[in-house]
């Protein structure tokens, strides 16, 4: 009766609608089934047993009921298999189907009864009735004991051909079921051909399932090329999107994400036929298609109209995903997240939708928080600071402590909130709620290091919050505030010899942050402190069976007691600071999880390897390469590549292409900011410092500068690097001096040294000119510039100094600091400490240099070219490399692009070879040509490197020589600085620093490296 | 995919339990297990509910909880979760046109019927066909012995078929259709009046009893619909009466509407399903009508009293009625009495939910009314301030506070001797508050 008053009518008729209400049928109106969940009496079985094989059919159905019930409560009703498989011939089918389900729980513990069964299915897989037969068929599948799948291949051959099509899509979801239990018979007998000619179905309910089946056999065999996806089944795919069932278009969906199209074209084509699924009132189906378009997106060039449609596109259904059902919105946000971080342009104006509601569920509300933080910006952070006010009052602790959190990180992301942020961080400490104090105090110790020298002037206000603090991470963020702003802080030693009473008792994180904060206070007011900090060192080294304590507990004592001024610097070292977002992921897995939107990695920001067993997980997806050249990207797997190959287009390293090509060319693509400078001056002192400048190798005389006052220069050509004849070339340098005044730069005194340009080098090899290592102006009148190059098998560092001083220079002496490649003045190659990882910033090559005089020493580092670094035996043999390509794990791989690159595949090889890059073998694919090269660096690190150049790309017509091998080493220098070494149980692990990957389109290169274990081994 | 479906009561017993894959441990022991893992760290965890997926023991549950019912999906694998949660709704709602509402009763006096329902709706974890219309069919716990060939080979055809939501065959003396729009307006509005967010989400519910299979086509006044046939010169009725069209910010459908036809030439089209049925879900933000205002008044009197003032203003045509009129205003924990004066209704301090609800049957359009209130507090030493959640509303308004208007919905049907003429339509529209709330 709830059509009253209001209703109007469309048309003018008047007539009082009378309309049928369905008849509302009790289902399963006996209201005494749930009796069968309470019947615990003893002899329960016993008297089963007596129903089952009783002759009254109700009987039977009713003792089948309870049978049913006691299993689902856990009770092991096993013992009545034979009964019950006996009521399994009977024409009725609800009781057949209880039937059923009891088969399918026990019949793995009862293998040799459960074949009683097998010829009723064989039976029913003929019945007249499609219901029956696809009944069969489908329990049949489930039953996982071997002896009975033998039974089941002619059936379920039968029904994949079915002309029903309820039959077949039963049939297709029974291959996947088939091949869960025995994948090699399911080969065996064909039902795979069979299941990729159901793609082609006429009734889109089986193309769907028969899609589900294919993808998740191929989860199992990554490379068997199994689904096949080209232009003309995912036109069949797309087709039957449209008419499928919601389900079904989730499973499409899904597959067609794993598709990587030809080109931007068809990129394109497919996502305009993709777009109208995001207004499905199905979620699933939206977010699949999301995901799609994220993948597909990915390709499509940015100045394309259509790409800034379907960003607009993307964004009212995210938005949509919002007033679903709570789970529902927590799965979309959890997805929005990661979609944010991969393109924040897509929701940027939606910050509004992200408000918490008052009565949202807490997983709800800390999603929101986190994307709230995302979106802002300087042109809403007002507002977003105005709801985080908001939320620090409510009830929820996780959630406050969160939107607390939430501030802080407002002010490190929008500098000209910053203010804003520290005075409402102000105001809720001034609430004294003990979390709420502890979650502030940390946030604005990040604030501290962030902008420094801002906001210092509320430290008075935290001090008076000491006592309130009980969490370990708020006691050590207050302890290290107070450390480092301890000359302004009066009280500082007594507020941190307060902390030290308990000093036992504290957790790790507070003891650490104690024990740096003394030292630092006692650095900054030695005379009052003496007594506090040998208190906390003897605390730390003494009586603390931390590892990590007592060894920074050494570390601080040796160095306050051999340099307090080394000490200075060490601990009061000016802190890099900290980065904007703190809590990205990082890019690969971004680009992987954006490959599993909907999915549960996705939920959980993690890859499925992390928390699926089996094979299913090792695969990693990852997003198609990015547009603009329009050349094709890596294609999807090798087979594809094999089979469109030509094969008269494979010279004649016919044997070994044939084995490159099997190998598996699914490497992992990555990008990310260039690798950060680092500038001259920045360079740990400490190394120079503990060897003293004694042990200096060579010395340099340089004499008075002419009386002209114009600068002198000396032009120092030295070997260096298993040299031994250095220290003579240094020797030599001052008698040869006056000849290279006013030349510097030119080598000209190479001659002299009998070094001469173009010895055993060949034309063309990498020749940069010198650049400015120490400029005058910190270096006291003395600069130097120069250039390393490699000369006759040998690595020479070629200098020149010039003295822009008014005063003589004398008692020049050099030393390098230890360093990647070992390279020292002369001497024998050092074995080298492996990098630790937190140095990985700074590229291997990195030189740092000291040269003394008589004013003082001075230090700079310096980077020389990788190419320095090959040597020129590093030619592979062929089958060495084709096993050696083989052998390593697919983990040390790399894959970057060469940019604005011109050259084509042969001049690219000579300039390389002029470099000791040797190409080991070539063949050309689909119009790219791929050179196979290997090189070697002077500690006997192999690299191995696959070259793609795809020829003539008519849009850019000139480039230089040098540009092309200098940009190759640079891939390689890039590639090395990943090369992190460490031994664990003799195996290396690689630190990939994925930062240092980067560069744009033109050449594919793939390089894999090896490690020489000779040179690594451990000592 | 989905390796087994559980329900449990609110005690954690396990009224259902279906295993599809082995994965999960087996049907025998190893799922008593994991049973029992979900029951130990969900059902009786001692805080709320962190999140709807769980992972224990590698074991992923994606669950959601009707009454007190708890509905649970396993697995190993990476499912595509959005689709298990939409499934896990989908069953509520099979089991809901079934057998009405999911309790603990219901499911136990079902559990046959449930079992026989898991079995074709997923199979081997992956879904099927689930439209209550198709499965009505052949499901019936009363035994398919009777059905001749042609009426098997239907069942299936529709299970299977394009149109899986409609049956052939369907006859009706009259044909007749009902369409309620059916909004729900949210708002959070800041103690300035200020409005932080509003939107509204709408509904577009159909009842249709047409024979044979109609063709339907659904129009409204959607801005983007409008705005391009203005271009043809019928401007005028914009100009007549104002605010003709709306901007829909997005919107869903029914899957039987042609998607790639609403994509290309957004008009809806279909073929309906017979009887009750979503055809649409949309949501707007720009130039809602808010239906009413409320200006909150908090005053704190010492540390020991409250006087709330909070005012209502209606703000729609008078010759309308809103009715259901509800306005609920949080007190502090330490209430230890209230009185109150309002001026329309009736108003109660319920002790038990912490707050004062206002309760007015009827109120026209461009009214006003407030209610007064002083609360006594006992003196605590509690250094935590109140943290004044916000002043929540609700009511019913007889329009649609978005501005949507249906203008037309025809039907064909040209095998059927019917025509668009002959079909009885109906159309209302009910506005609700949704989360309708103001800060105070």
């Amino acid at each position: 009766d709830t059509w009253i008053s209001t209703q109007k009518k469309i048309h003018s008729q008047l007539s009082l609608p009378v309309y049928p209400l369905q008849e509302n049928r009790q289902f399963g109106s006996k209201m005494t089934d749930s009796k069968y969940f309470t019947t615990t009496k003893k002899g329960e079985i016993f008297e089963l047993k007596a129903e089952l094989n009783s002759d009254k059919k109700e009987k039977k159905k009713e003792a089948v009921k309870k049978v049913i019930a006691s299993m689902t409560v856990g009770k092991d009703v096993s013992a009545l298999f034979p009964d019950v498989v006996n009521c399994m011939q009977t024409d009725n089918l609800e009781l057949k189907k209880l039937v059923y389900l009891y088969l399918m729980n026990y019949a793995k513990s009862q293998p040799d009864m459960a074949i009683m069964a097998v010829n009723t299915f064989v039976k029913d897989c003929e019945d007249p009735n499609p219901l029956i037969r696809a009944l069969a068929v489908r329990t049949m599948g489930c039953i996982r004991v071997d002896k009975i799948t033998e039974y089941l291949c002619e059936p379920l051959r039968k029904c994949l051909k079915d002309e029903d099509p309820y039959v077949r899509k039963t049939a297709a979801v029974c291959v996947a079921k088939l091949h869960d239990i025995n994948a090699q018979l399911v080969e065996d007998q064909g039902f795979l051909d069979t299941l990729k000619d159901l793609i082609s179905d006429s009734n889109p309910m089986v193309v769907a399932n028969a899609v589900a089946a294919l993808s998740e056999i191929a989860e199992s065999h990554p490379n068997s090329n199994l689904l096949d996806l080209n232009p003309q089944t995912i036109n069949k795919l797309l087709t039957a999107l449209n008419e499928c069932t919601e389900w079904g278009q989730i499973f499409i969906l899904d597959c067609l994400a794993n598709y990587t199209p030809r080109d931007d074209r068809e990129s394109q084509s497919i996502c305009e036929r993709v777009t109208p699924r995001l207004s499905h009132a199905n979620s699933a189906v939206v977010l699949s298609a999301v995901k799609v378009l994220m993948k597909f997106m990915e390709m499509l060039p940015k100045d394309l109209d259509y790409y800034g449609t379907l960003l607009k596109k993307l964004a009212p259904p995210l938005v949509t995903l919002l007033s679903a059902e709570p789970e529902l919105q927590y799965v979309a946000l959890r997805n929005i997240n990661l979609i944010v971080q991969r393109r924040p342009e897509i929701l940027k104006h939606e910050m509004k939708v992200f408000f918490v509601k008052y009565n949202d569920p807490i997983y709800v509300k800390l999603e929101k928080l986190d994307i709230m933080i995302r979106l802002a910006s300087q042109a809403n952070i007002a507002q977003v600071l105005a709801e985080l006010k908001e939320y620090a009052t409510e009830v929820d602790v996780d959630f406050v402590r969160k939107a607390v959190r939430a501030i802080g990180r407002c002010a490190i992301k929008v500098e000209q909130s910053a203010e804003r942020c520290v005075s409402t961080l102000l105001d809720l400490i001034q609430t004294k709620v003990n979390y709420v104090v502890q979650e502030a105090i940390v946030v604005i110790k990040d604030i501290f290091r962030k902008y420094p020298n801002k906001y210092e002037s509320v430290i008075a206000t935290l001090c008076e919050n000491l006592d309130s603090l009980d969490e370990p991470e708020a006691r050590a963020a207050m302890i290290w505030i107070v450390g480092e702003y301890a000359e302004r802080i009066d009280n500082a030693d007594e507020l941190l010899e307060s902390f030290l009473e308990g000093f036992h008792d504290e957790s790790t994180q507070v003891q650490l942050q104690l024990l740096t904060a003394i030292v630092k206070l006692f650095l900054k007011k030695p005379t009052e402190t003496q007594e506090l900090v040998q208190q906390v060192l003897s605390l730390a080294t003494q009586d603390s069976d931390n590892p990590d304590l007592r060894d920074r507990g050494y570390i601080y004592w040796r160095l306050l007691s051999t340099d307090p001024v080394a000490a200075k610097e060490v601990v009061l070292a000016e802190k890099p600071l900290i980065s904007e977002e703190t809590d990205l992921i990082e890019p690969t897995l971004l680009e992987e999880l954006i490959c599993h939107i909907g999915t549960l990695a996705s939920v959980y920001h993690k890859p499925p390897s992390a928390f699926v067993e089996g094979s299913r997980g090792v695969q990693h997806k990852r997003l198609p390469g990015s547009a603009g050249s329009g050349e094709s990207v890596e294609s999807p797997d090798p087979g594809a590549a094999a089979t469109e190959t030509p094969p008269a287009v494979i010279p004649s390293q016919g044997d070994l292409l044939g084995d490159l090509l099997n190998l598996d060319l699914t490497p992992t693509t990555t990008t990310g900011p260039p690798p950060p400078t680092t500038s001259g001056m920045q360079m740990g002192a400490m190394d120079l410092l503990s060897g003293g400048l004694d042990s200096l190798v060579g010395l340099l005389h340089q004499g008075p500068p002419s009386l002209s006052a114009s600068p002198s220069t000396t032009t120092l050509g030295g070997d260096i690097g298993g040299n031994p004849a250095m220290g003579a070339a240094f020797g030599a340098a001052p008698a040869t001096m006056p000849a290279s005044f006013n030349a510097p730069g030119s080598g000209g005194l190479d001659d002299l040294f009998d070094l001469g340009g173009g010895v055993g080098m060949p034309m063309g090899a990498l020749n940069p000119p010198k650049a400015v290592w120490l400029p005058a102006m910190k270096a006291k009148g003395l600069e130097i510039s120069g250039v390393f190059v490699r000369r006759a098998g040998v690595i020479q560092m070629e200098m020149t100094l010039t003295n822009k001083a008014m005063s003589v220079m004398t008692d020049f002496a050099i030393q390098f600091n230890r360093n990647s490649f070992g390279l020292a003045p002369a001497g024998p190659l050092q074995i080298l400490t492996p990098l630790s990882p937190n140095q990985s910033i700074e590229p291997l090559n990195n030189l740092q240099v000291a040269v003394k005089n008589n004013i003082d020493v001075f230090y700079f580092s310096c980077q020389y070219p990788i190419s320095m670094l090959f040597v020129e035996d590093g030619k592979m043999e062929r089958q060495v490399f084709l096993a050696t390509w083989k052998d390593i794990p697919n983990d040390n791989e790399s894959q970057f692009q060469i940019k604005d690159c011109h050259l084509n595949s042969d001049a690219a090889s000579n300039k390389l070879q002029s470099s000791n890059i040797f190409t080991i073998a070539k063949r050309t694919v689909e119009g790219q040509d791929m050179l196979y090269q290997s090189m070697k660096l002077t500690n006997g690190i192999w690299v191995l490197a696959e070259l793609r150049v795809q020829a003539g790309n008519p849009n850019y017509t000139v480039s230089s020589v040098a540009l092309a091998v200098r940009s190759l080493l640079c891939c390689v220098l890039l590639l090395t600085s990943c090369i992190s070494v460490y031994f664990e149980d003799q195996h290396f692990v690689l630190i990939h620093n994925q930062s240092c990957l980067n560069s744009p389109t033109f050449i594919l290169g793939r390089w894999k490296y090896l490690m020489v274990i000779q040179v690594y081994r451990k000592h | 995919m989905i390796g087994g479906l559980f329900i449990y009561n609110h005690k954690g017993e396990v009224l259902i339990s279906r295993v599809y894959r082995d994965d999960i441990g087996g049907p025998l022991n190893g799922v008593m297990i994991l049973l029992d893992a979900f029951r130990v760290n969900v059902i009786h965890a001692r805080q709320q509910v962190r999140s709807p997926v769980t992972n224990i023991a590698r074991t992923s549950f994606l669950h959601v909880k009707r009454s007190n019912i708890w509905l649970a999906a396993a697995t190993k694998q990476n499912v595509n979760a959005t689709m298990v949660f939409e499934f896990l709704y989908k069953m509520c709602d099979v089991m809901a046109a079934y057998f009405g509402k999911i309790s603990e009763e219901n499911v136990k006096n079902n559990f046959v019927l449930i079992y026989e329902l898991l079995d074709e709706i997923l199979d081997f974890g992956y879904p099927q066909n689930s439209e209550t219309g198709a499965l009505k069919t052949f499901i019936t716990q009363q035994g398919i012995k009777s059905q001749t060939k042609e009426e098997q080979s239907q069942i299936t055809s529709q299970v299977t078929g394009q149109i899986g939501w409609r049956r052939e065959g369907i006859k009706y003396r009259r044909n007749e259709l009902f369409l309620d729009v059916l909004e729900s307006v949210n708002l959070l509005m800041s103690p300035q009046g200020q409005v932080l967010s509003a939107h509204v989400s709408g509904r577009v519910v159909m009842k249709s009893y047409l024979s044979g299979m109609p063709e339907c086509k659904f129009g409204m006044n959607d801005k983007i619909v409008i705005d391009k046939q203005g271009k043809g010169g019928g401007s005028e009725d914009v100009a007549k009466s104002g605010k003709q069209s709306i901007a829909i910010d997005d919107c869903t459908f029914h899957q039987c509407v042609r998607l790639s036809k609403f994509d290309t030439e957004r008009s809806i089209s279909f073929i309906p399903p017979d009887g009750d049925y979503e055809l649409m879900r949309y949501r707007t933000t720009k130039d809602i009508i808010l239906p009413f205002r409320v200006i909150p008044l908090v005053r704190e009197v010492g540390r020991t009293r409250l006087e709330v003032k909070v005012v209502i203003k209606s703000n729609f045509k008078s010759s309308l009625l809103a009715q259901k009129i509800e306005v609920r205003i949080p007190t502090p924990l330490t209430t230890s009495g209230v009185q109150l004066i309002c001026m329309k209704g009736k108003a109660k301090y319920k002790a038990s939910e912490n707050a004062i609800v206002w309760k007015v049957k009827r109120m026209a359009g461009m009214k006003e009314s407030q209610i007064s209130a002083e609360i006594e507090l006992l003196p605590t030493n509690d250094k935590k301030k109140w943290a004044r959640p916000p002043i929540s509303m609700n009511f019913e308004v007889p329009f649609a506070p978005s501005g949507l208007k249906v203008r037309y919905l025809k039907v064909f049907e040209p095998k059927l001797n019917y025509s668009d003429h002959d079909v009885i339509k109906w159309v209302r529209y009910i506005g609700r508050s949704g989360i309708y709330e103001t800060r105070c």
